[in-house]
C-alpha cells in the first residue's frame, strides 16, 4: 500500500516557528510521526513520500500548496493520504484540512487526519473529512496514530465506519440511517432512565453548539451614527450579478444605495430558497427598509445611511461557511466606518 | 448590531443579543395587507424600534 504523508515544518524536522515560512518540500520515505504510522499500518504499508511545508507558507499560499500537494500525491500513485496529526496547531490544521479535502475530492482516495476539537481546521473540515480527535497533547502521538491507522485500514478495506465514539473521530454533523434493535421510544426511555440514575448514556444526535455572542457596545448617539443594512433574505439586483446561491450560499454581495430613495421591484430579485419571496419581490422594502431609513435620515434620527447594503441568503448553510462570511462582512463594515448595523433575517 | 426577524426562536437559540420581532417571515419589514401609507408607517416604527435597540445597553 502506497501512502503519502503531509506534516508541517515542526514535525518534519525542518525547524520551529522560525521555519514556518519554509516552502513545500518532498522527501522520500517516512519522516518523524510517519515512521510510527507506517509501523501501525503493519506489513505491506509504505510511506513513499513525505511532504513538508511551513505553517505560514501553507496558509499564505494555500491554493498553490494545495494544488502542488494534489499533484505530488497523484504522481506518487498513493492509495492513502494522511496528514498530521495537528493537535491544536491552528495553521497546521487549516492547511491539513484544505489539503485533505482537495486530495479526497480530486483523487478519490481515502484520507485521514487528526486534530483537536478546538483546532479551527476542525470547524472548517469536520463535515467533509474523518478527523481523528487528537486532543491537545502531542505526547499522545502514539495513541492518536493507532486510531488514524485503524480508521485508514477500514477505509482501505471498504469496511463500515462506526460512530465517532467507536472510531475516535470528531463528530461530522452527518446523520446516517442504521438498523437498530430497539424502537425510538424504547431507546428514548432507556436514555431517560440512565440519565435519572446518573448512568452514562450517549445521545444519538448531538445538538449544535453555538459560541456565546458577546453584547456589542451600545451606540452612544444614533442620530450621529452611520447605519448600514445587512440582510440574509437574499435580495439581489436583477440578474443576481454575484451569483449568490439560494441555498448554502458561499458568497455575499454589496449593492449600491447611493442616490436611491426607494427600491423598485423591477430592479431586484430574491435568491433564497425556502420562503415565499412573492411579498418582497412586490416591494423590496419589506426586507431592506430603505424608504423608512431615508425618511429617518432626513428627519435627523440617524446620522447617515451607508450607501450600500450587504446581502446573502441564509438557508441550509454549514456553520463553518456562515462564520466565514460573517467575519468577512465584519471586515467590510469596519472598513466603511459603519457605527451600527440593522440585520433583517427571513 | 440589531437583528430584525420573525424567526425569534432561531435568533434566541444562537444567542443574538439585540432582537426586534419582525412583521412576518416573508415580509420582515412590511405588511402586504395594509395600504402603502400604513405599511410605510409600520416600517418606520419597526426601524425606530431597531434604532432604539442599538442605543440600549440591555439585551433586547
Amino acid at each position: 500500500m502506497r501512502i503519502v504523508h503531509y506534516v508541517n515544518q515542526f514535525f518534519g524536522g525542518v525547524g520551529g516557528e522560525e521555519a514556518a515560512g519554509s516552502p513545500l518540500e518532498e522527501r522520500a520515505g517516512a519522516v518523524g510521526p510517519g515512521l510510527l504510522f507506517e509501523q501501525m499500518m503493519g506489513e505491506g504499508a509504505e510511506i513513499v513520500t513525505t511532504l513538508i511545508c511551513g505553517d505560514n507558507h501553507a496558509v499564505e499560499h494555500q491554493d498553490e500548496v494545495v494544488a502542488s500537494v494534489v499533484d505530488k500525491v497523484k504522481k506518487a500513485r498513493a492509495e492513502l493520504f494522511v496528514a498530521g496529526p495537528c493537535f491544536e496547531a491552528g495553521r497546521y490544521g487549516m492547511a491539513a484540512g484544505a489539503i485533505c479535502a482537495a486530495v479526497q475530492s480530486e483523487l478519490g482516495i481515502p484520507v485521514v487526519t487528526g486534530m483537536s476539537e478546538e483546532n479551527p481546521g476542525t470547524d472548517l473540515y469536520r463535515e467533509s473529512l474523518y478527523i481523528i480527535d487528537s486532543g491537545r497533547q502531542t505526547a499522545e502521538m502514539r495513541g492518536v496514530m493507532v486510531k488514524m491507522a485503524d480508521l485508514s485500514k477500514k477505509m482501505m478495506n471498504n469496511e463500515k465506519i462506526g460512530s465517532p465514539s467507536e472510531e475516535g473521530y470528531l463528530i461530522r454533523g452527518l446523520i446516517r440511517d442504521e438498523f437498530v434493535e430497539q424502537t425510538a421510544g424504547r431507546r428514548l426511555v432507556d436514555m431517560l432512565l440512565a440519565k435519572v440514575k446518573g448512568e452514562p448514556f450517549e445521545s444519538e444526535m448531538v445538538s449544535t453548539f453555538f459560541e456565546p455572542i458577546f453584547m456589542s457596545v451600545a451606540v452612544k448617539d444614533i442620530s450621529n451614527a452611520k447605519v448600514m443594512v445587512i440582510t440574509d433574505g437574499g435580495l439581489v439586483p436583477k440578474g443576481n450579478p454575484d451569483n449568490i446561491e439560494g441555498m448554502a450560499a458561499t458568497r455575499w454581495g454589496t449593492y449600491n444605495l447611493e442616490g436611491l430613495d426607494d427600491l423598485k421591484s423591477e430592479d431586484y430579485e430574491i435568491s433564497h430558497g425556502g420562503y415565499d419571496p412573492k411579498f418582497v419581490q412586490e416591494d423590496p422594502h419589506r426586507l431592506v427598509p430603505l424608504d423608512a431609513l431615508r425618511e429617518l435620515e432626513k428627519e435627523g434620527a440617524i446620522g447617515e445611511l451607508h450607501n450600500e447594503f450587504i446581502s446573502t441568503s441564509g438557508l441550509g448553510n454549514p456553520l463553518s461557511n456562515t462564520r466565514r462570511m460573517g467575519k468577512e462582512m465584519v471586515e467590510k463594515v469596519k472598513e466603511e466606518g459603519v457605527d451600527a448595523v440593522i440585520l433583517t433575517s427571513t | 448590531m440589531v437583528q430584525v426577524t420573525s424567526a425569534m426562536p432561531i435568533a434566541k437559540m444562537i444567542g443574538s443579543t439585540r432582537v426586534i420581532l419582525g412583521h412576518g417571515i416573508v415580509n420582515v419589514t412590511g405588511d402586504p395587507t395594509l395600504s402603502p401609507e400604513e405599511e410605510k408607517k409600520l416600517r418606520c416604527q419597526l426601524v425606530q424600534q431597531a434604532l432604539a435597540a442599538l442605543e440600549s445597553e440591555e439585551k433586547i
